[in-house]
C-alpha cells in the first residue's frame, strides 16, 4: 500500500508518475477519445500551459507522451485526447470511470500565448493536432479582448473525423471567431468544405502583417500550412509548430526525441518555425 | 462589356496582369448570378467558359455508381474554376453544383483562346497563371492522397 | 615527511605503498572498483588491493582490433583503455526506478529508493576524467537531473592515473583531453613511473584526497622524477594512435547532412551499436517495464539504449529515421556537433573505443576528414 508520504515523493521525482482516478471516458471518434482524469491526492493542484504534454501511463502496459487538451485554468480536472494507435493507447481505450492512470508532467513548451496578445490569431489543426491546440483556443476565448481576430482553420479526413464537434459547433456561432473546417473526403451528407486544410489559409480572414499563427498536424501537413502561411505574408517568425518524437522520459535526458541539436520534449514541442526551419526540411533527422 | 473591367481588375487572378491585358480579358467575360442548388456546369457537357468567383460556395462533384454524388473539392470567393475550357476536347470532368447563391464574372473560354493566340504574351501570362492554379490543386491532391490524418498523429 | 601537504603538492609514492593506498580508501568506506584481467580484456571490476590490477600487461588496439599481451616490466599502468567506461558504475546499464502493484481497478506506485554505492574510482584515465565531466554536465547539471547519477557522482573517490600507453585507436592528445590533461573532478591523480625505481608521483585535487595522501608515506619529488615524468609523456603523445581535428567539427558536420558519404559509411557500418555501448559519454536510455505473470505487479526499469535500433526513433507509424545513413549520421552528428549545441562541449573525449570495438572497424576521425574534404568542394554528388 502506497502512503500519502510515498505519493508525494513519487510527486517529487519526475521520472514517477503521479496517480490519476479516470473521471470520466469519452469517445471523440471512431478511433479518438478522450481521459478526464482527476488526482488521487485531492490537494494536488494541476498547472500546465496550453501546448504541454503528459507522459501517461497504463499500469502493465506502458507509457507514451500525449498532449493536454483541456482548459488550463481547470486545476482539478486533466483532460488528454489521443488516437489509438498502439499499445498503450489501445488499452488506454479499455480503461473506465473508477480506474487508475498514472501521468507524469507536464513537460515541454507551450504555444505563444504571451507573444500573440494584441494580435491576430490563426490555428491550423489538421488531425488530431486540434487536441494541443485546444488548450490555446480556450486560452483565447477567456481573454478575447487581448487578441485580436481569431480564427481557427481546421482539416481532417473526413466529417466522421472531426473531434470536439459539438463545440465547433458552438465556436462557429459565435461572432469573435472564425472557424473553418473542412474534410479530404467528403461524405454525401456532408454540406461543408471539401479540399486539404492548406487551402483554407489563403482566403481566412486576418491581417498577415499582425499574426500569430499556431499550427499543429502531421509534419508534411504542417510544412505544407507553412508555405501557405508565409506566401500570404506571415512572417516565419510569427508561425509556432508542434514538433513530434519518440519520447521516453519527458526530461530531455534519455536522448531519444533528438532533433540534431533540440531535445523536443524539453525545447519543444511548441517551437518558432524560424528557428528550426532547417531541421524541419532535412530527411530523417 | 467594358464595365466589368473593375470586377476584373479586382480579382486575386488577374492581379499581376497589365491593364492593357485586363482590358483584353474583360472583352470576354459576363457576369453570372446562380441560386443554390443550381449547376454551373456538369460532367460532358461543352466546357465553354471559365469562372471566377466573387461570392459564394461551389462543390465540384462526381456521381460514382453505386455510391452517389461525391464532392471532390469546394470552390470559394476568389478561387477560379474550372480548366477544361482550355484544353481539347473541351468538355467538363466534373459537375459544379451552387451551395449558396452564387456571384461570378464567366470568361468565354473561344474568346480567350482565340485572344490568347493573336497575343502570345498575353497568352503566355494567363498560361502562367493556369498553370500555378494546376499546380496547388495538384499539390493539395497529393496531400490528400497520402491520407496524412490517418498513420500519423 | 616535515611539512604539511596541501591540495596540488605533487610526492613520490613507491610501487611498495601501493598496498597501502587502497588500505586507506577503504578505511574510508569506499567500495573499489578498477581495471581487471577478464575473458582475455582489462575491464572494470571490484578490486582489493593492487594484486587484482592487471600488472604487467597491455593491450594492442586498433580499429576492430583488440588483443592483451604480457608486458616485459611489472607496469601497473602499462595498458590503455578496455572495452568498459566507467559509466557502467556511475550510470549502471539497467536500474529499477518505481514499482506499481494492483488491487483492483487502481493501482500504487511505490518508488525505490536506492542506497547509493559509495564507490572508489580507481585508475581513471584522463580520457574518462573527461568523459565523466562530460556525463556530469548532461546528467546531473540540467535543466533536470539524475538523482541516482548525481548521488553516485557525489560520493565517489575518484583516482586518475595518467596514462604512459596510449593505444592504437586513442587520439586524445588532439582534444586536449589526454595523455596526462587530468582536468577537475577527481581526488587523487597518478603518474606512474616505469624508469628506474618503480613509483608513482601522486598529487591531491580535494580534501577528501587530502586526507588519503597524508595518511601514506610519501617522499618529496627531485628534478629527476620530473623529467623522468615528461620523457614518459612525450613518449606516450608520439605513440598515440590517431588523431582528430574538432576545428569547425560542428559547423562542417551541419553541412554534410545531405552529402552521400553517410550512405557509404551506412554501407559498412552494421547498425550493432556496440560503440554506443563502449563509448564513456553515450547516455541514452529508454524503459522497460516488467509485470508479474498474474498482472498484479510491475516494475520499471530504466536499461541503456543505443541510437542505432530503429525502435529508438519510432513514432507510431514508424521509425523517424528508419535509412542506416540516418542513424550513423545521427551519432557522429550528435558526438561531434549537436552535443556542443546541447552542453557547450563535444560528445567525444578521445578514447577510442568505438573504433576499436567497431567490428568492421569504423573510424571516426577518419570519416570526419573525408566529409572535410567534400565539403571543400570536393563533392561528387549531393544528395
Amino acid at each position: 500500500m502506497a502512503t500519502s508520504i510515498e505519493l508525494t515523493q513519487a510527486a517529487r521525482d519526475p521520472m514517477i508518475p503521479v496517480p490519476y482516478v479516470v473521471e470520466r471516458f469519452l469517445r471523440e471518434t471512431n478511433d479518438t477519445f478522450s481521459l478526464e482524469l482527476e488526482p488521487f491526492d485531492p490537494t494536488y493542484e494541476l498547472a500546465f500551459r496550453p501546448g504541454q504534454f503528459n507522459m501517461l501511463y497504463v499500469f502493465g502496459v506502458g507509457e507514451v507522451p500525449i498532449s493536454i487538451s483541456g482548459d488550463a485554468t481547470d486545476t482539478k480536472r486533466l483532460v488528454h485526447t489521443t488516437r489509438e494507435v498502439g499499445v498503450v493507447t489501445r488499452a488506454m481505450r479499455n480503461l473506465k470511470a473508477g480506474h487508475t492512470i498514472g501521468a507524469r508532467g507536464p513537460f515541454g513548451t507551450s504555444w505563444p500565448m504571451e507573444e500573440a496578445k494584441g494580435h491576430d490569431v490563426v490555428l491550423v489543426a489538421g488531425g488530431i493536432g486540434l487536441a494541443p491546440l485546444r488548450p490555446a483556443l480556450y486560452w483565447i476565448l477567456r481573454n478575447r479582448d487581448e487578441y485580436g481576430k481569431v480564427v481557427l482553420l481546421y482539416g481532417t479526413r473526413s466529417p466522421e473525423d472531426i473531434l470536439y464537434s459539438k463545440e465547433l459547433a458552438k465556436w462557429r456561432s459565435q461572432f469573435d471567431l472564425e472557424v473553418h473546417i473542412t474534410v479530404d473526403r467528403a461524405t454525401t451528407e456532408w454540406r461543408g468544405n471539401v479540399g486539404v486544410v492548406t487551402k483554407l489559409v489563403g482566403r481566412a480572414p486576418f491581417d498577415p502583417t499582425d499574426t500569430v499563427a499556431m499550427v499543429c498536424g502531421p509534419e508534411i501537413m504542417m510544412r505544407f500550412a507553412v508555405e501557405e502561411l508565409t506566401k500570404r505574408g506571415v512572417a516565419e517568425a510569427n508561425i509556432y509548430v508542434s514538433m513530434e518524437r519518440n519520447m521516453k522520459c519527458g526530461v530531455g535526458l534519455c536522448g531519444h526525441c533528438q532533433l540534431r541539436g533540440e531535445f523536443v520534449c524539453k525545447d519543444g514541442p511548441v517551437y518558432r518555425y524560424d528557428l528550426i526551419e532547417p531541421l524541419f526540411v532535412e530527411r530523417e533527422l | 462589356m467594358t464595365d466589368l473591367y473593375p470586377i476584373i481588375r479586382s480579382q486575386e487572378f488577374f492581379k499581376e496582369f497589365s491593364e492593357e491585358d485586363v482590358h483584353e480579358v474583360a472583352g470576354c467575360a459576363t457576369n453570372i448570378v446562380l441560386h443554390p442548388g443550381q449547376y454551373v456546369f456538369r460532367e460532358g457537357e461543352p466546357a465553354n467558359h471559365f469562372y471566377l468567383v466573387r461570392h459564394g460556395k461551389v462543390s465540384l462533384e462526381l456521381l460514382l455508381p453505386g455510391r452517389g454524388v461525391v464532392v471532390v473539392e469546394t470552390i470559394e470567393e476568389g478561387e477560379p474554376l474550372g480548366w477544361s475550357w482550355l484544353i481539347p476536347p473541351y468538355r467538363w470532368h466534373f459537375a459544379a453544383r451552387c451551395d449558396t447563391l452564387l456571384r461570378a464574372i464567366a470568361l468565354d473560354g473561344e474568346c480567350l483562346r482565340n485572344k490568347c493566340e493573336a497575343n502570345p504574351k498575353l497568352g503566355y501570362h494567363l498560361m502562367l497563371r493556369m498553370a500555378q492554379m494546376m499546380e496547388s490543386r495538384l499539390q493539395a491532391s497529393i496531400l490528400r492522397m497520402l491520407d496524412v490524418y490517418g498513420d500519423k498523429h | 615527511m616535515t611539512r604539511t601537504l596541501r591540495i596540488g603538492d605533487q610526492v613520490v609514492l613507491d610501487r611498495e605503498r601501493l598496498a597501502g593506498l587502497f588500505e586507506a580508501i577503504r578505511k574510508l568506506g569506499y567500495v573499489v572498483h578498477g581495471p581487471i584481467l577478464s575473458d582475455g580484456a582489462i575491464v572494470l571490476g571490484p578490486i582489493e588491493s593492487d594484486r587484482d590490477l592487471p600488472i604487467g600487461w597491455r593491450d594492442r588496439q586498433d580499429a576492430g582490433t583488440y588483443r592483451l599481451e604480457r608486458r616485459e616490466d611489472d607496469a601497473v599502468f602499462g595498458y590503455a583503455v578496455g572495452p568498459h567506461s566507467w559509466k557502467r558504475l556511475l550510470f549502471p546499464p539497467k536500474r529499477s526506478l518505481w514499482r506499481a502493484e494492483r488491487e483492483g481497478a487502481r493501482f500504487h506506485l511505490l518508488p525505490i529508493v536506492e542506497d547509493t554505492p559509495k564507490l572508489a574510482l580507481f585508475g581513471v584515465r584522463p580520457c574518462e576524467m573527461a568523459a565523466i565531466r562530460v556525463q556530469d554536465r548532461v546528467l546531473a547539471n540540467g535543466q533536470y537531473q539524475d538523482s541516482n547519477y548525481a548521488s553516485r557522482r557525489r560520493q565517489a573517490f575518484v583516482v586518475v592515473a595518467d596514462c604512459h600507453e596510449p593505444g592504437g585507436g586513442c587520439f586524445c592528445a588532439s582534444l586536449g583531453t589526454g595523455p596526462t590533461e587530468q582536468g577537475e573532478g577527481w581526488d587523487l591523480a597518478m603518474t606512474e613511473i616505469l624508469q628506474g625505481r618503480h613509483r608513482f608521483l601522486v598529487r591531491a585535487g580535494s580534501s577528501k584526497g587530502l586526507d588519503v595522501l597524508r595518511a601514506l608515506p610519501w617522499t618529496e619529488t627531485s628534478p629527476a622524477d620530473l623529467q623522468a615524468a615528461e620523457r614518459q609523456r612525450q613518449r606516450a603523445l608520439r605513440r598515440m594512435g590517431r588523431r582528430m581535428n574538432p576545428e569547425g567539427a560542428k559547423e562542417l558536420l551541419y553541412q554534410a547532412a545531405s552529402d552521400n558519404h553517410w550512405d557509404e559509411i551506412a554501407q559498412r557500418c552494421l547498425m550493432c551499436g556496440n560503440c554506443t555501448m563502449a563509448c564513456p559519454t553515450c547516455f541514452c536510455v529508454t524503459v522497460v517495464d516488467r509485470t508479474s505473470l498474474d498482472g498484479s505487479q510491475t516494475e520499471r526499469e530504466r536499461v541503456w539504449d543505443s541510437c542505432f535500433s530503429l525502435e529508438f526513433s519510432y513514432i507510431h507509424g514508424g521509425s523517424v529515421r528508419f535509412s542506416p545513413y540516418a542513424r550513423y549520421r545521427h551519432w557522429m552528428t550528435h558526438k561531434l556537433a549537436s552535443w556542443q549545441d546541447q552542453f557547450g562541449t563535444m560528445g567525444c573525449v578521445g578514447c577510442g573505443r568505438c573504433i576499436v570495438w567497431c567490428p568492421v572497424g569504423i573510424d571516426i576521425t577518419e570519416e570526419l576528414e573525408t566529409f572535410r574534404s567534400r565539403v571543400g568542394g570536393n563533392r561528387e554528388a549531393v544528395r
